[in-house]
């Protein structure tokens, strides 16, 4: 049993406010609490709403963590509510708090904000098996642990959004479809039992790709269930390339480049692989590459020292190339 | 305590386009008598974009690398953010997955070589700060830099994914809330700029593909530090440096706004604290010029 003893302390939250219907700009509202070391996030908007002011807004439902609906940031900080302890963000943060949504621009009222977005690229991505089913089996239809593994707890998610809002793509790009989209199009086409034919292609093609992340890390940050979506984004790519699907551009040129510039010189040839990649876009690097020329930042493919036993090297990129291009 | 010694992984970076970063690592290693081997066999980690592509000749590659710091039996140390990441990544898949890492050691044979999860990789600002400490550092600062408001810029993958990151140093780092950087700022001295992008991403690994986002991250991280009250940025990853040093044009394009600060490598802000001669910093290989030295 534990004997963990419970603590109180203040802590001061400025806590978002807004009613689209009611109000032109946001603003925030204080409270000052004794918050005790066994509370979670969602303990205090509930008692924001039944202490302070009834018509303060959030969404939730299961208080498990299952239903996803209560996803919220905390000092920017996405979380899910009902599942991150009080003690951790006064941890990371101290004793003042600040509480958002997830999403400012698309807040409708205090905490809730519209989520259209993020399920209109869910959808997109055909988040759900698609199979032949045999209507009359005569055997169970088994899947190996192995196989089972293979989707790497990507069927954990629980479509909080925590990560599409921390996403800093996203926010900028109405374009990228986002880590949680991602995530589930991987969840679906590393299941043996699904035999959708172009959801990898439409994951490649819609929007703007699946190429334009900046490998941030900030999704497997946010997760709540922990789940990785950059690694699943990763995942999406080497599949595009395992299965001939990735097609030739500015991206794949690039991640191919590197091998081309390893096994030459075991170091990159930065300008090198800039060229590979861009083809004849290179022309609006030009301006910055003379510049960067000049304060002595481009070494020419002549100048750059090659690595020291760079046979080695070829003979590693030789045996242990899996891909190809 | 003896001198500290380590392996360096230099990546590609500090040999080509961030020349001054080479130069001020060696600049302040000398002063904080620290001796670096560097690692002249290593080969690039592949920047985060090779494992996209083969995600096995990735392992084996930086495996390699590791395998030579082992070979002398030190530490590796990094000065790049996204080598750090790459390389820690590798160690953390090999060290928790015996199957895989049998794999990539079958590989390495054929070359003689061999991973066994001996030496520890970390960044430099964290070797710095774990085994010389920052009173140690404030201790020996002759050119206090008290007249400067700082930006530290963190950069993604020394902070995230924060499990595997703080595996690799002693001094905890939280990615929502960092303070290794700001700490190294106020032991030399400066004034550390708190600001909201201060640990978000400067959009460098997207840069070709996507040069629209990943300009406008450069543009709000760099009009961050300037509401902020900046006189100039630090960081620990020469890839941000690129982007925030050399690509002030398209990001203020982007942003519709006038962005530029100088930007220092953390080796640089080091290196002047500590008395280096500025010459010996590199500064006249920065695009956006540093005018205070
Ligand atoms: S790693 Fe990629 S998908 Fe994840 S938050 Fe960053 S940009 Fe978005
Ligand atoms: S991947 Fe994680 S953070 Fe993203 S929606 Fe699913 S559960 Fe939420
Ligand atoms: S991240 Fe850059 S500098 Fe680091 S080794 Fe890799 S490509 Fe080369
Ligand atoms: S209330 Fe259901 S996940 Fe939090």
């Amino acid at each position: 049993m534990s004997t963990n003893k419970i603590t109180t302390q203040k802590v001061n939250f400025k806590v978002f406010r807004f009613n689209a219907d009611e109000d032109y700009l946001p603003y925030y509202e204080d409270y000052s609490m004794d918050v005790t070391s066994e509370e979670v996030v969602l303990d205090i908007l509930n008692r924001i709403k039944w202490d302070h002011d009834g018509s303060f807004s959030y969404r939730r439902s299961c208080r498990h963590g299952i239903c996803g609906t209560c996803a919220i940031k905390v000092n920017g900080r996405s979380t899910l509510a009902c599942k991150e302890s009080m003690t951790e963000m006064i941890k990371i943060f101290g004793n003042e708090l600040t509480i958002e949504p997830l999403s400012k621009k698309r807040a409708i009222k205090d905490m809730i904000i519209d989520k259209a977005d993020f399920w209109e690229k869910h959808e997109q991505v055909t988040p759900f098996l698609d199979a032949e089913i045999d209507e009359n089996p005569t055997l169970e239809n088994l899947v190996s642990p192995a196989e089972a593994n293979a989707l790497d707890e990507a069927d954990l998610c629980i479509q909080c959004g925590a990560c599409h809002y921390a996403c800093p793509v996203v926010e900028i790009s109405d374009a990228f479809m986002g880590p949680a989209a991602f995530a589930a199009a991987y969840r679906f086409e590393a299941d043996v039992r699904d035999g959708n034919e172009s959801r990898l292609t439409d994951v490649n093609q819609m929007g703007s790709g699946v190429w334009d992340c900046v490998k941030c890390f900030e999704c497997a940050e946010a997760c709540p269930k922990e789940i990785n979506p950059i690694e699943k984004i990763g995942k999406l790519h080497n599949m595009l390339f395992q299965s001939g699907q990735a097609d030739s551009n500015i991206a794949t040129r690039h991640a191919v480049g590197f091998v081309k510039s390893i096994k030459h010189n075991g170091v990159l040839d930065e300008g090198g692989l800039v060229l590979y990649s861009e083809l004849a876009g290179i022309v609006k690097h030009v301006p910055v590459a003379l510049k960067m020329f000049s304060k002595g930042k481009i070494v020419p493919p002549w100048g750059i020292t090659k690595s020291d036993n760079l046979d080695e090297i070829q003979k590693l990129v030789k045996s242990s190339s899996t891909a190809k291009f | 305590m003896g001198k500290l010694k380590y392996a360096l992984f230099t990546g590609c970076t500090a040999k080509q386009s961030t020349p001054e970063q080479m130069m001020s690592t060696m600049a302040v290693a000398d002063k904080l008598g620290i001796e670096l081997v560097e690692l002249t066999e290593a080969s690039c980690c592949g920047a985060s974009h090779l494992q996209d592509y083969d995600d096995f000749l990735s392992l084996v590659l930086n495996a390699r690398n590791i395998a030579y710091a082992e070979k002398h039996g030190l530490t590796m140390v990094t000065i790049c953010n996204t080598c750090q990441l790459n390389t820690a990544m590798t160690k953390h898949r090999l060290d928790n997955n015996a199957e895989l890492k049998a794999r990539v050691n079958e590989k390495l044979q054929e070359v003689g070589l061999v991973y066994a999860g001996t030496s520890k990789i970390t960044h430099f600002l964290y070797a710095i700060i774990d085994d010389i400490g920052l009173d140690k550092i404030k201790e020996m600062v002759t050119t206090p830099l008290s007249q400067f408001n700082i930006a530290p810029f963190y950069g993604c993958h020394n902070i995230r994914p924060s499990e595997l990151q703080n595996e690799t140093h002693d001094t905890p780092e939280n990615p929502y809330n960092p303070t290794s950087l700001d700490d190294l700022i106020i032991a030399c001295g400066g004034v550390s700029v708190d600001y909201e992008e201060k640990n978000k991403c400067c959009g460098f690994h997207a840069e070709l593909q996507s040069p629209k986002v990943a300009a406008t991250l450069t543009g709000n991280a760099i009009a961050g530090a300037m509401d902020g009250n900046a006189d100039w940025m630090v960081t620990p990853c020469p890839l941000c440096h690129l982007k925030l040093d050399t690509q002030t044009g398209h990001a203020s394009h982007a942003i519709g706004r006038e962005v530029s600060l100088p930007v220092l490598h953390m080796q640089q802000m080091i290196g002047l604290a500590l008395g280096c001669p500025p010459e010996t910093l590199g500064m006249k290989h920065h695009l956006t010029k540093v005018d205070f030295v």
